[in-house]
């Protein structure tokens, strides 16, 4: 087992996804707590969807890198929905739930018609589930992949408070003089810029996942936001690592295996937390 | 000049009328009680005086003394805080944010002034403990520290006392008393009339109809006697 994990790693393309994997890993459960509490999740869900639509656009139209298309079209979708989800009149949520579902009808619709791929439901498999997308990285995904994260981590970090705050209470941080708007569409396009390369890893279809779990994790075990944030990104990146170890060993989908041992640890946190009854200071 | 004076407000939700004929004068050192129907617009006037919404006309000028951001807002509890992971002192320096302004993070000096304010009013041993394991009045506690930490000149505070039980709501008020004879102005919304008599310098009435002035010619007026017909502990 060992020696077979050993010699799997000496080929690039493990310690590529290895790498990727938990640097989008990390990002990807950092605004997890926030995201969750300002009941913003649904906003991660119908970006998934949107992630796909526009991939299947960027397919069609051949282009080599699709993140030309996909990440401009997933950052102005997360601004509408956020302006949109905050307007009651237009019922934001079912807005949402329109934008959402037509892309996946729309991505799968072109998909269908251009593709002139022989294996058509294994690509829409693929970009749902992310299936062997990860394994297939060049130097040039590695390299773009590491720089969103990096900036994700580093924007994440010099913000920290104020996302805190907004998401605390966001009448006091106005009252306070932050312009809780402004955190607010950060917070949206960190987002979607976390979806767009969650869904390398995991597919359009399992990055709320991604997202949520870990973040639930912490939340059972940690009382406080500073050990919520720090034990969900750790938590996130030894899933993913294992996911990946675990999916090359035994030949699983990568991302399906990663989103169950988020479960798994989810399960496991749970347990501790009701065993343990209340949360640890 | 006063802190605050306010002229012919009008507040509306989406340009319904709420409350309208709103006017009085806030100086320093006063301790001003809004009280008045549920309903009647208490909130949404203390909402309109952070600028968190706009008013429907009217004038609201702060004087020398005072900026927007240098007052402490408690906020009437929402449901979104009871599940919360953060710690006392993690809601209690965001306090901190009015001075922090651009600055990512908070100075040292800065965060010694929260834990003062949290000794303040004896929440310095919960610092670590979670804010959504503690009982009610502790986390007013903590609401109002942070307050405190944002401002100290003025605090605006939206019903600190419900939900409490009686003897947690008395040291509320005397927490809030303290504050108010050490220099804090307080401008706070409470439903009890009678204590809001007892610990007030000023009374404003909104509703139907609407009254400012001291507790004394609240009492003498006829909106006063209605309203505080029936409570009996009233000392002044
Ligand atoms: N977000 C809102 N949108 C529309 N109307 C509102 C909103 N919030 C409160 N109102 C209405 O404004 C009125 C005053 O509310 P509020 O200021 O909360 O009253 P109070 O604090 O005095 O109990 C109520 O009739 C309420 O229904
Ligand atoms: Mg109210």
């Amino acid at each position: 087992m060992i020696d077979k994990l050993i010699m799997y790693l000496r080929y690039p393309f493990v310690t590529y996804a290895l790498i990727v994997g938990v640097m989008i890993a990390l990002c990807s459960s950092l605004l997890g707590v926030t995201l969750v509490l300002k009941r913003f999740s649904y906003i991660g869900d119908g970006l998934s969807h949107v992630a796909f639509g526009a991939m299947a656009v960027a397919g069609v139209l051949g282009l080599t890198n699709e993140l030309l298309i996909v990440l401009p079209v997933t950052v102005i979708s997360a601004v509408l929905m956020l302006m949109t989800g905050r307007n009651a009149k237009i019922k934001g949520d079912a807005m949402i739930a329109m934008i959402s579902v037509g892309s996946l009808a729309f991505g799968y619709l072109l998909m269908n018609i251009f593709s002139t791929s022989s294996n058509l439901s294994g690509d829409v498999c693929s970009t749902l589930f992310g299936s062997t997308l990860i394994l297939t990285l060049s130097v040039r995904d590695v390299i773009i992949s590491c720089v969103l994260s990096v900036i994700v981590i580093v924007i994440f970090i010099l913000f920290y408070n104020r996302i805190f705050a907004v998401t605390f209470d966001e009448d006091f941080s106005k009252a306070a003089g932050t312009d809780a708007g402004r955190i607010n569409l950060l917070i949206a396009v960190m987002t979607a810029v976390i979806i767009v390369l969650a869904m390398n890893l995991v597919g359009s279809l399992l990055i709320s996942a991604l997202v949520i779990f870990p973040a639930l994790s912490a939340m059972r075990l940690f009382g406080n936001f500073r050990d919520v944030t720090v034990f969900s990104a750790v938590l996130s990146v030894i899933c993913a690592f294992l996911g990946i170890v675990i999916s090359i060993l035994a030949g699983t989908p990568v991302g399906s295996t990663i989103v169950a041992a988020d479960a798994a640890a989810f399960i496991v946190c749970m347990i501790i937390g009701k065993v343990r009854g209340g949360t640890a200071v | 000049m006063a802190f605050l004076t306010v002229k012919d407000l009008v507040l509306a939700y989406d340009r319904k009328i709420i409350a309208e004929n709103i006017g009085f004068t806030v100086n320093e050192g006063d301790y001003l009680c809004i009280v008045g129907e549920n309903g009647s617009g208490k909130t949404t006037l203390m909402k309109t005086l952070l600028g968190l919404q706009q008013p429907y006309s009217g004038e609201i000028v702060f004087g020398d003394g005072i900026r927007k951001n240098e007052i402490g807002y408690l906020p009437q509890q929402t449901d979104i805080q009871r599940d919360f992971p953060a710690s006392v002192r993690e809601i209690v320096f965001s306090g901190l944010q009015a001075k922090a302004g651009m600055r990512p993070f908070y100075r040292k000096y800065e965060k010694e002034e929260a834990l003062r304010n949290m000794e303040r009013l004896d929440i310095a041993e919960l610092s670590k403990r979670s804010y959504r394991e503690l009982s009610g009045g502790q986390q007013q506690r903590v609401l109002l520290a942070r307050a405190l930490t944002a401002a100290g000149k003025l605090l605006l505070l939206d019903e600190p006392v419900s939900g409490l039980d009686p003897i947690v709501t008395k040291e509320m008020y005397q927490v809030i008393s303290d504050l108010n004879r050490n220099g804090t102005t307080i401008m706070m919304i409470s439903h009890d009339i009678g204590q809001a008599l007892k610990y007030a310098t000023h009374i404003l009435h909104i509703g139907d109809m609407t009254f400012f002035g001291t507790c004394d010619e609240y009492l003498a007026s006829p909106l006063g006697r209605m309203f505080t017909a029936g409570v009996t502990e009233v000392q002044v």
